[in-house]
């Protein structure tokens, strides 16, 4: 059975040892093959990838300037804010860093640090009651350097038939705590959302890959990530290529 | 001459046994892949693996303009395509604030009740038929078919209708549709009944559904199961109710849910959702309005910036989408859904962990996933 538990070190560990492995790939390819190990590997890329500019070369981007981020309405003045989330400012001090409402839709923004508390307040609260965790996902937005990514969890309460979405912004190397003990339903989409995105779950219970191969490299829904997969350096340069895979496979024997 | 001496259970060797359940299986319904670890006949401990029908639809989707996407929906949940459509037009048209009218909102409920239909005769014949009724799988499947022929003479195509447009339908029905589908409606309700005759009663049926993966109210909230697999253990959650959408505000259903919570509810549970079906699809296609059939959409699409998240109750239980969309592209920025099969199958271990092997299709079965939807 490969559902050992992985360490939440193994996380940190491999962010910082990954790098040195670095420099045995070739430039061109350093997003998409870099080496060693799977688990080794998949820090790495999620530490030391540089986003593919000697890469898209050939296929410029399509894009003008990428947006730097969501844009976050705050709520209107007139707009009562809903009685949990006004419970939640008071229960968990800092807890809830910018309020938003768009099309009818109530966002909260929570800070990493206490996004766990929150969480937890938001599931217990006799007026909040977010027993049903819809959706874990995450969006993501490179130019927002320091923290890349939001983390948005669509919750709904089977009692008062009311929704929320929390988002939480983290960086590309930091660790955010599982909310698996929470809600046991994100189990599966934690996976996706690091399988996609490569952000790290800490307390996971089975932290791997989920929809793409367990050798996977990089991550396909990060917007560096080309459309067409890595299979665009292998028809353009087999020769490159080989090379590549020659060395990933050395990686993987030493 | 000397008589071997037998020691009874000493003989054999009682390692666990790792078995490889698909992907290429028959009754995993697709590509879905299990790893039991069997003890015997019982399964101790189960590893599902997803992803080998993954094909990137929340990535193309992000490079494709918004009218593309719906064709792209249709890959999704394959046996109920017209839902998928209904589900992502509706999480733009909220995105853009656009005024559906009345009629199309009709329209759309019935086809999103046509395909329930049309996914639970799907899902009836192949369970029973993973079960040992062979039956049952050619009576549903030739009630499938009127279906699937309403929906090629209202849009062409039988399996991937591509049915919706971003603010109202494509095209109007053809005349004396209507009709037809009342019609359907007749031959359905004497249908049901007849499956019901073969099955709900029938012995055999009831011992290898009943006591068969039980879970309770709550932990089927925390695991996040929806739909029927939800209302079986009698939680009574219906996103058509909750927070309804298309035209189901102004219908009169009833929302079934199980007291046991096991595989047998869960049956009964789908099969009343038929007659509730047949009931709004009554309602709808007799209270038909007249008028327009698509709003006020401007010629290029191009939500401003901003993100939203809807649900629709599809067949197999609530379809999400979240959107976010940046204002400047004429694609969205993020695109990616809520899938109930992916969220359903997640449950698929703790139901089958100290049951025997072939209650595991069972299983597999209850839950009723398209694998085309949970690996997207």
């Amino acid at each position: 059975m490969a559902d050992e538990p992985e360490t939440p070190a193994s996380a940190v560990d491999a962010a910082t040892a990954g790098k040195p492995a670095e420099p045995a790939v070739p430039a061109t390819a350093a997003p998409l093959i870099p080496a060693a190990k799977p688990a080794a590997a998949l820090g790495a890329e999620a530490a030391g990838a540089k986003p593919p500019a000697a890469k898209a070369a050939p296929h410029p981007p399509p894009a003008p300037a990428p947006p730097s981020g969501p844009t976050e309405p705050p709520p209107p003045a007139d707009m009562a804010v809903p009685a949990f989330i006004t419970t939640l400012q008071s229960a968990v001090p800092d807890g809830v860093s910018q309020i938003s409402y768009y099309v009818g839709d109530w966002t909260v923004i929570v800070p990493l640090t206490l996004m766990t508390t929150t969480l937890r307040h938001l599931r217990d609260a006799p007026d909040a009651a977010f027993d049903f965790c819809s959706d874990v996902t995450a969006t993501d937005w490179p130019p927002r350097k320091e923290a890349r990514f939001d983390l948005v969890y669509c919750l709904y309460s089977t009692r008062h038939r009311h929704r929320v979405r929390v988002k939480v912004r983290v960086g590309e190397h930091q660790p955010v705590p599982s909310v698996t003990d929470i809600w046991p339903a994100a189990n599966w989409l934690e996976r996706e959302v690091y399988d996609m995105f490569g952000v790290g779950f800490t307390g996971h219970p089975d932290r791997r890959r989920i929809l793409m191969p367990d050798d996977w490299q990089g991550f396909p829904q990060r917007k560096d990530y080309p459309l067409e997969g890595p299979g665009e350096l292998l028809m353009e340069n087999p020769i490159d290529w080989l090379k590549l895979r020659q060395s990933r496979d050395e990686a993987d024997i030493e | 001459m000397e008589t071997p001496t037998i020691h009874h259970g000493a003989m054999f060797d009682t390692n666990e046994l790792v078995l490889n359940m698909g992907p290429q299986h028959p009754s995993t319904h697709g590509v879905l892949r299990v790893v039991l670890r069997l003890d015997g006949e019982k399964v101790v401990d189960a590893d599902v693996v997803i992803g080998y029908l993954h094909r990137g639809i929340e990535k193309l989707s992000e490079n494709r303009n918004w009218t593309q996407i719906i064709l792209l929906t249709d890959r999704m949940d394959y046996v109920a395509a017209a839902t998928n459509n209904v589900g992502y037009c509706e999480t733009v048209e909220k995105l853009m604030a656009i005024e559906v009218p009345r009629r199309a909102r009709y329209v759309r409920t019935i086809l999103c009740e046509l395909q329930r239909i049309a996914s639970h005769c799907l899902w009836v014949g192949t369970h029973a038929m993973d079960i040992g009724a062979m039956t049952v799988f050619l009576y549903a499947f030739r009630e499938r078919e009127l279906i699937l022929d309403l929906f090629e003479e209202f849009c062409g195509a039988r399996l991937t209708y591509n049915s919706m447009r971003i603010g109202g339908l494509p095209q109007d029905l053809p005349p004396g549709w209507d009709k037809k589908v009342l019609q359907f409606c007749d031959i359905m309700d004497s249908k049901v009944t007849e499956y019901e005759e073969l099955l709900t009663h029938n012995r055999i049926w009831r011992e290898r559904t009943k006591g068969i993966g039980l879970i309770s109210g709550a932990d089927a909230v925390a695991l996040g199961l929806s739909g029927p697999p939800l209302r079986g253990s009698g939680v009574p959650r219906d996103v058509r109710k909750d927070e309804p959408y298309a035209a189901y505000d102004e219908m009169q259903f009833d929302v079934p849910v199980g007291t046991a919570g096991d595989t047998y509810d869960r049956y009964l549970v789908r099969m009343e959702e038929f007659r509730q079906s047949i009931r709004i699809i009554r309602q709808a296609t007799e209270g038909i309005p007249a008028g327009p059939i698509v709003g006020k959409v401007p010629r290029l699409i191009k939500p401003a910036a901003g993100e939203t998240y809807h649900a629709i109750e599809s067949p197999k239980g609530e379809l999400g989408y979240f959107i976010v969309s940046d204002g400047k592209s004429t694609n969205p920025y993020r695109f990616r859904v809520r899938p109930p099969s992916f969220c359903n199958l997640q449950g698929l271990r703790p139901l089958i962990k100290g049951h025997l092997i072939a209650d595991v299709v069972a299983l597999i079965g209850s839950l009723d996933v398209v694998l085309g939807e949970v690996d997207r």
